[in-house]
């Protein structure tokens, strides 16, 4: 009888940790806006991969016979090898006679790429420095008015002066886009270790003589993870919204590259007549931001509830 | 009051010297020799040398800094190789234009976000709540270029309504002034009233919590001075914060609207020397950038005294 209720007592708690588990993931995929912006974003993906199978021709081929054409043009596009095969020409082609769906639908690569990798770098930095401002009292003071002055130069200047300095290539555009986000990851991760060094778990770790970095990895580092995952989706939507800004403005990736700014760039000097250059690669820029905007909505309010309450 | 200014004005030139640290550096760490950077792709040896000796690049860094810090506290901040000018002239010959655009933008998107957000937090949940809400995530998703273009399309191309492109100095009249900034305002400030009337809303429901609220509606205070005169006037503090930190999404607006419409202010300046690779013109750019965001902080701060008579420095 005694051993039965321990078992079972063993058994409840154990099931009790795994049904948070569940919860946790499962209110996350009950969730109405994870659902939509998730959806969303899963299609761009597939696009991104299977891009060479959806009717796309090499983008950046130019065929000098085929310039400036409407969307819905059937004709034909001449490949590097003389050879003309039929193609139609779904949203137009630009002045050099390139296939803007090729371009755009290419263009998925890039932006997604470039979202993920500044989220990734400004993640990745922003949790060492938020550690290290949390943990080692003499770091905090001169590291957080470092990030202050960050703060206080508006992130497009960082992005495009670095972009300037370093000449554009996705290396530099994703670091370029990253610095000014580290800082507020840096705040974000440094307010948790400052709350969660405090626990009596933690200061039961220090007593035993647990070294530091194990600490802030055992720890600490866990319960950053949900803050960081929603803080990650939104720095990966304004990303790709400030690589669109460069590329249009003639400062980012280089124009050869298929990128949704780079085709809007080149869509300005024919606006007047030819809007659908601009429109065509604006359409997916803004959609796939707000997809990725919705689900950190839905993924806030799930995952960090604390933050959702702020507004 | 006053000791409160004083202490609060000291307080930004830490941040001030770090910005100006960061912006040395940028240039500093970047591979080649400054002085050619700074000369131009068409400079001669001469006038590299020349530059070496006037930021004295021979010198140790911290020297060379001071040196460099001297010379912009003393408004020189160098010479634009690109438009031949002090880069100083240049800015204070493009200030009007972006100044009339971001004071415009920030009365309309005030005078729209304010009452949108205070109208949803009184009905929660009620259909302008929800559009308002939608809307303010499309607002940070739709990007200011392609919402510029789409606006020249339709109101300008189509309708014919307002002026393509182009700026009117204020000097010329407030009509024909007005008429080129419209466009370009409404583009800009969609994004700061998808912010403001976030915010807005969340601290009006917050306050509308209170219990004063519940007491000036039970003695039967009219709805509208209850939303006014209690729940917006407590809720002033974080608005007012907002707006602040906003000014650094309007600053990054102000490059890519002024670039479309062909305005030619700060903004199409930077794009411009980013784009000739004008290194004396952008770090002063982004110095004059960062002290104004600095001081539009300052000043917020300060306003809270107003708003908030409980806070006292």
């Amino acid at each position: 009888m005694a051993a039965d209720t321990r078992d079972f007592e063993r058994l409840s708690v154990e099931s009790a940790t795994v049904v948070r588990h569940q919860s946790a993931w499962a209110r996350v995929r009950a969730n109405g806006s994870v659902r939509i912006g998730g959806s969303v974003l899963a299609v761009l993906v597939l696009i991104a991969l299977i891009a060479p199978w959806l009717g796309t021709v090499d983008p950046s081929l130019f065929d000098p016979a085929s310039r400036d054409l409407l969307p819905g043009r059937a004709g034909e596009i001449t490949t590097l090898d003389g050879d003309a095969i039929p193609h139609t020409f779904w949203m137009g082609s630009d002045s050099f006679g390139r296939d803007i769906y090729s371009r755009v639908i290419y263009g998925t690569r890039v932006s997604l790429i470039v979202g993920l990798a500044t989220a990734v770098v400004s993640v990745a930095f922003g949790v060492l420095f938020g550690l290290l401002a949390g943990y080692v009292r003499w770091l905090d003071g001169p590291l957080m008015r470092v990030m202050d002055g960050v703060m206080s130069i508006p992130a497009i200047l960082i992005a495009i002066s670095l972009v300037a300095l370093w000449k554009g290539s996705l290396l530099t555009v994703v670091v370029a886009i990253a610095i000014p986000e580290i800082p507020r990851v840096t705040r974000l991760v440094r307010s948790l270790v400052l709350t969660v060094r405090e626990e009596p778990y933690v200061e039961a770790a220090v007593s035993l003589g647990t070294p530091t970095w194990k600490i802030m990895l055992r720890h600490i580092l866990p319960n950053t993870v949900a803050p960081l995952i929603v803080q990650g989706t939104f720095i990966a939507a304004s990303g790709i919204l400030v690589e669109a800004i460069l590329s249009f403005l003639g400062v980012g990736l280089p124009p050869d590259i298929p990128t949704w700014g780079n085709v809007m760039a080149e869509g300005r000097a024919q606006f007047n007549d030819f809007p659908h250059n601009i429109f065509f690669p604006g359409i997916f820029l803004a959609v796939t931001v707000l997809a990725i905007n919705i689900l950190g909505d839905g993924l806030r309010d799930t995952l960090d509830p604390k933050m959702a309450r702020r507004g | 009051m006053l000791a409160f200014l004083g202490r609060r004005l000291l307080s930004t030139i830490p941040v001030l010297v770090i910005v100006s640290v960061l912006v040395f550096l940028m240039l500093r760490l970047t591979p080649g020799d400054p002085a050619a950077v700074l000369a131009g792709d068409q400079a001669s040896p001469d006038q590299i040398a020349q530059i070496r000796t006037h930021l004295g690049l021979d010198r140790s860094i911290v020297e060379q800094y001071l040196i460099w810090a001297g010379q912009m506290l003393r408004g020189d901040l160098g010479e634009s190789f690109f438009y031949k000018t002090e880069v100083a002239t240049l800015i204070a010959q493009r200030l009007e234009p972006t100044l009339s655009l971001a004071l415009v933008t920030i009365l309309l998107a005030v005078a729209v976000a304010v009452p949108l957000g205070v109208i949803a937090a009184w009905r929660t949940g009620g259909w302008l709540d929800r559009a308002l809400m939608g809307f303010s995530v499309l607002g940070f998703s739709v990007p200011v270029f392609v919402l510029a273009y789409l606006m020249i399309w339709l109101v300008s191309l189509k309708l014919g309504w307002l002026p393509v492109q182009g700026y009117q100095r204020l000097s010329g009249g407030v009509g024909p002034w007005l008429r080129h900034l419209t466009l370009p305002a409404l583009t800009l400030s969609l994004i700061y009233i998808a912010l403001i009337a976030r915010v807005t809303r969340a601290s009006v429901l917050e306050t509308l919590g209170e219990d004063y609220i519940r007491t000036a509606r039970a003695k039967g205070l009219p709805e509208s001075k209850v939303l006014m005169r209690h729940a917006l006037a407590n809720a002033a503090v974080p608005i007012a914060t907002v707006i602040g930190i906003g000014i650094a999404l309007l600053i990054g607006g102000v490059v890519v609207t002024e670039s479309v419409y062909a305005i030619p202010g700060l903004g199409r300046l930077t794009v411009d020397a980013v784009l000739a690779r004008d290194f004396p013109t952008i770090q002063g750019v982004i110095l004059f950038f960062s002290i104004v965001y600095v001081l539009v902080n300052l000043l917020v701060d300060l306003s809270y005294v107003f708003f908030d008579p409980r806070i006292r420095y």
